[in-house]
């Protein structure tokens, strides 16, 4: 359980770390809070030959609120999202979503950009991210570009983001208020990897629904955003009644696998539960006086 | 309010809720465990385990980790030829001989975890490193998981004839065919528990030097049996016992598992040895899932004749043990247990069983609290379940049809367990369940779960009734030293893993003197310091180590009178004992001064032998709502009755019970060691092996009953290690049963078989 041997170096600037970036290739690797890399540099899983350390980077970390858009640092640790980080349906959202990320002392270290660089397909930032359409800020030797969610995530652990690049901000589109929000999320055990989870968020007006957003995760190869579904609540009733049968649509759009905690028929059915009482939860918070 | 007067406060130190001598060393990180210990010179070792299943070993080139900078010594099979398999320290059967395991693979690797080679490096980074540069050739062989399924050859080609099933245990009683005969009906059951271990939080560890003055090879990081091992090690090595000695450190669980005898503690005492230099092993978790005793993993077909009211006349069960690759130094317990304690608290007059223990190309299994019970009781309970829903009785009825009652006490089961006769020595049975039920308002509480179930919710409720077994004997020792400071120590070999063996000892000592436990120390699991002990399994402790400790104390009163009577000018009968002083007509004496009277110390001796164990007995409940959609289990009730005969320190038996429920929510509902079908297995950290956080664990309603004190010990005690967990897999399954309204024959109930069951 150790790892094996590696160089280490701790940038203090995007710059410096695009240059030890560049000087090691395909050998360097970026650690942000390191729980998903250390364990598995420990299980000699991962064996990088480079650390290239982002913590010391401080222009990469923090939150900037700017009226419609959450500048979020890579660096920012999920524990900041506990209380909300501003006013409004996203800010609750976003602190509905942290209690589910994994425990308490993880969340303390473990960072936005390094969840959504790792892109675990139960991560749940991920969803969030391309659940919300955020544009991801990479910056590399030729400069800086802006990616959205459904160009980033390109698979189980596989991003956009280039062996010679790094992460430096997610952009985050802020909902306007009136709309209500909702997470759900099923694990074995609190804090486990999720075997399925969705977030939604609804705008109701005259008794139905006149905007929605909605993703379900960990029951396919990244967070995906149901625009279908989306569509199909749109302009409906705001009822359980319509939110259950849009639900019902969601087996035959997720492509789960199964692995020993559960199989992919289980969690096909199981996307459809979280998806519906994500939504429902979404619709009970539209209702909530503000 | 005032203190109570010194000696009032001491005279009950026994049935007191003490704090524990232990937890000052732990809550200042005094404490040390086995990873704290570090020597100058000391040498790293890894072992390097089979990748695969099953195979045969063709050829392990060590060349290039040899060559790597640190490394001190590379080892196979060739290397510790001389070594025998590790031996059996229980239920010894005839013909299990040729199933032990070598200290390293010899010719073939039979499961993923197997040590095939060992590496002694300078760092436990070049050490890691060096492992992973040995590369074994292996012949794969078709991995054998099932064992329900046909015995196949151990060793193909080579031991020809040497089959999967190394013994069938037989126990029985009574006219099993007549009672089949005479039976209104016949109720039949499949069940099966999954493979499960106690898994400690401190994962194994050693530390081994050699002095090369004495020729003694100390060992330290011992756990559970450290005189036993202490003997098996100096027989492997070709010592004589006392050039070998073990030291316990503070444990960090043991639960059975930990502390048995394994190749690693073998490793490191012939290492110190042979390579000149201390050696420190300690296993990381992914080796501890694949490397220490598995246990649980019993398929059970039972057949009952049953009268018409419920009641068993006959009992035919047939099991099978999936041991793993090898038997290891338990040797037939777990299978004899079970088959020996399925009847339960039932009275059963006729029954037979064949428990028959099968080798698998998984790791080794052995012991894990309450083993044999867990699994036996869930089997068993889910027959009663079965046969209240066959006859129209409730749970709680068709077992209270069924209980032994308190007039048949002391019950013999007219069969054999570790080489004991099975005689339950007291219990009231009934009374517990009649408490227990008013305690529940169990009638009520059933009604509500209707109701909820007729609104279309999935809830419900169940019972696990069960016998457990405690204070295996055959003896233990303890010896008392009085100083003339008037502090005791007690020094015992039997074994602490974290279980409240000073604080338990110490209170028996001071109830018995009438004195506070503050100046009584207790030594423990050092074969350096007592001659014997038997260890820390079986729920022994508090009764065998407990007793002497009683019978030791009384021998030093008699002492302590005697020098006083010498030192007053008294004749002995007319003095008296009382609250640690010795009183006469011309004069008292402390136990200090007693002790400064005969010169400076008084030693006394007890021993406490026995050849029956002891029998406390027990009810677990649970009510729990299936989550239909995620197939997720919530707990909304548990409650454990439990009668433990006699209580030394309450608090110690609630923590007792408690730890032990979280353990038994954890084989019922999460943990299992799942394998593909080639013998890969998939839960090898933390984050697939799943054990309850204090997030899954619900309250436990507690009703300790001391109504049947046991007679064939002087406390009067009965052990609490296991009643926690024996009973949790029926009650649990009981509940999720009667929630989904249909047959629930398999633990783990992971939300993967539940979402099978709802949908048939």
């Amino acid at each position: 359980m150790k790892p094996a041997a590696f160089s280490y170096h701790r940038p203090e600037t995007i710059s410096d770390a695009l240059a030890l970036l560049a000087e090691h290739g395909d050998v360097g690797k970026i650690i942000a809070g390191g729980q998903s890399l250390v364990p598995s540099m420990n299980f000699r899983l991962a064996r990088p030959e480079t650390l290239i350390d982002m913590n010391a980077i401080a222009e990469i970390a923090g939150i900037e609120d700017r009226g419609d858009t959450l500048v979020i640092g890579a660096m920012t640790r999920h524990a900041a999202f506990h209380t909300p980080v501003c006013d409004g349906p996203t800010g609750a959202m976003l602190t509905r979503v942290v209690g589910n990320i994994a425990h308490y002392p993880i969340r303390q270290r473990g960072t936005f950009g390094g969840s959504l660089c790792h892109a675990d397909p139960a991560s749940e930032w991920c969803l969030v991210a391309a659940t919300f359409d955020a544009a991801m800020e990479i910056h590399g030797q030729d400069g800086m570009r802006e990616v959205g969610a459904a160009d980033f995530f390109k698979g189980t652990f596989t991003t956009a983001v280039g062996g010679d690049e790094l992460l430096a901000r997610i952009h985050l589109p802020k909902l306007p208020e009136g709309w209500g929000t909702g997470f759900y999320e099923f694990s074995r055990r609190r804090g486990d990897f999720a075997l399925a989870m969705a977030v939604a968020a609804l705008k109701v007006e005259g008794g139905k629904i006149a905007d929605a957003r909605l993703g379900v995760g960990a029951v396919a190869a990244h967070g995906l955003r149901l625009e279908t579904l989306e569509q199909a609540l749109t302009g409906q009733p705001a009822t359980e009644e319509t939110i259950a049968e849009v639900a019902a649509q969601v087996p035959g759009l997720v492509k789960p696998s199964g692995d020993i905690h559960g199989s992919a028929e289980y969690r096909r059915d199981l996307a459809q539960a979280v998806v519906r009482r994500a939504l429902n939860a979404a619709l009970a918070d539209c209702a909530v006086p503000a | 309010m005032t203190d109570a007067p010194a000696d009032l406060a001491n005279a009950n130190a026994i049935g007191r809720s003490l704090r524990r001598i232990e937890d000052r060393p732990l809550l200042t990180g005094q404490a040390a465990f086995a990873a704290d210990l570090r020597v100058e010179g000391q040498v790293h070792m890894r072992v390097v385990r089979s990748p695969v299943a099953f195979g045969r070993i063709t050829e392990i080139d060590v060349d290039e980790a040899l060559e790597l900078p640190g490394v001190i010594a590379v080892w196979t099979h060739a290397d510790v030829a001389a070594l025998p398999q590790i031996d059996f320290r229980m239920t010894r059967i005839e013909g299990l001989g040729p199933y032990r395991q070598w200290v390293l693979a010899r010719d073939f690797v039979r499961y993923v975890g197997e040590p095939m080679a060992v590496v002694f490096a300078e760092t436990g980074f070049a050490a890691e490193d060096a492992a992973d540069l040995i590369f074994a050739e292996i012949d794969e062989l078709d991995a054998h998981l099932s064992a329900t399924a046909d015995p196949v050859e151990v060793y193909p080609g080579v031991e020809t004839g040497l089959l999967s099933e190394p013994a069938v245990i037989r126990k029985g009683a009574g006219d099993v065919d007549a009672a089949f005969a005479a039976a209104d009906r016949v109720v039949e059951l499949e069940v099966a528990v999954g493979r499960h271990t106690g898994v400690p939080l401190e994962t194994r560890g050693a530390l081994a030097q050699h002095d090369p003055d004495s020729d003694v090879v100390t060992m330290m990081g011992a756990a559970k049996v450290p005189h036993y091992n202490r003997g098996a090690i100096a027989t492997m090595l070709g010592l004589p016992t006392d050039k070998v000695q073990l030291s316990e450190q503070h444990v960090g669980g043991g639960f059975g598992i930990r502390g048995e005898l394994y190749p690693e503690d073998v490793l490191v005492c012939h290492a110190a040895r042979v390579l000149g230099r201390p050696i420190r092993w300690i296993e990381d978790r992914k080796e501890h899932l694949l490397a220490a005793n598995h246990s649980r993993d019993q398929a059970y077909r039972l057949r009952a004749a049953v009268d018409p009211e419920g009641v068993i006349l006959g009992l035919d069960a047939a099991f099978y043990t999936d041991q793993g690759a090898y038997v290891r130094t338990h040797g037939g317990t777990v299978t004899d247990l079970a088959a020996a304690m399925l009847p339960g608290p039932y009275r059963i007059p006729a029954y037979r069983v064949a428990g028959h223990i099968r080798l698998t190309n998984k790791t080794p299994a052995g012991t894990y609290r309450a083993p044999g019970r867990f699994e036996s009781t869930f089997a068993r309970e889910r027959l009663m379940d079965e046969i209240a829903d066959q006859c129209g009785l409730s749970r709680s009825e068709v077992r209270r049809r069924n209980l032994i009652p308190e007039a048949a006490m002391p019950f013999d089961r007219q069969i054999d367990t570790l080489g004991t006769h099975l005689v339950y020595d007291s219990g009231k049975y009934a009374d517990l369940l009649e408490r227990f039920r008013t305690m529940l308002d169990l009638d009520r509480t059933e009604d509500a779960l209707a109701e909820r179930r007729d609104a279309g919710e999935m809830a419900g409720c169940g019972l696990g009734f069960f016998v457990e077994k405690s204070g295996l004997g055959p003896d233990d020792l303890v010896r008392l030293h009085l100083s003339g400071d008037g502090t005791i120590r007690i020094v015992t070999g039997v074994a602490s893993v974290g279980q409240g063996v000073e604080t338990t000892l110490a209170q028996v000592c001071a109830g018995t003197l009438g004195i506070g436990i503050d100046g009584i120390e207790v030594i423990h699991g050092q074969t350096s310091l007592i001659e014997k002990g038997m260890g820390a399994f079986a729920t022994r402790v508090t009764v065998m180590a407990g007793s002497a400790v009683k019978i030791a104390a009384e021998a030093l009163i008699a002492k302590a009178t005697e020098a006083a009577a010498k030192a007053l000018g008294a004749d002995p009968a007319d003095l008296t004992f009382d609250a640690g002083r010795v009183s006469g007509p011309s004069g008292a004496l402390t136990l200090a001064e007693a002790a400064q009277a005969a010169g400076g110390e008084i030693v006394a001796e007890g021993l406490f032998e026995t050849t029956h164990m002891t029998y406390p007995y027990g009810i677990h409940f649970a009510q729990v709502s299936v989550d239909p959609e995620t197939c997720g289990v919530t707990i909304e009730r548990y409650a454990v009755a439990y009668d433990i005969g006699r209580m030394v320190n309450p608090m110690l038996v609630e923590g007792q019970l408690v730890g032990a429920v979280a353990q038994g929510v954890g084989g019922a509902l999460l943990e299992e060691f799942v394998y593909d079908e080639a013998g890969q297995p998939l839960a090898t950290s933390l984050a697939d092996y799943l054990m309850p956080t204090a997030m899954e664990m619900p309250e436990v309603e507690l009703l300790i009953r001391e109504d049947a004190p046991s007679p064939i010990n002087p406390l009067g005690v009965k052990g609490a290690g296991e009643g926690g967990i024996n009973g949790a897999g029926a009650a649990l399954a009981g509940a999720v049963s009667q929630a989904l309204g249909r047959r629930v024959d398999r633990l783990p109930m992971t939300p993967e078989r539940i979402y099978r069951w709802i949908r048939g």
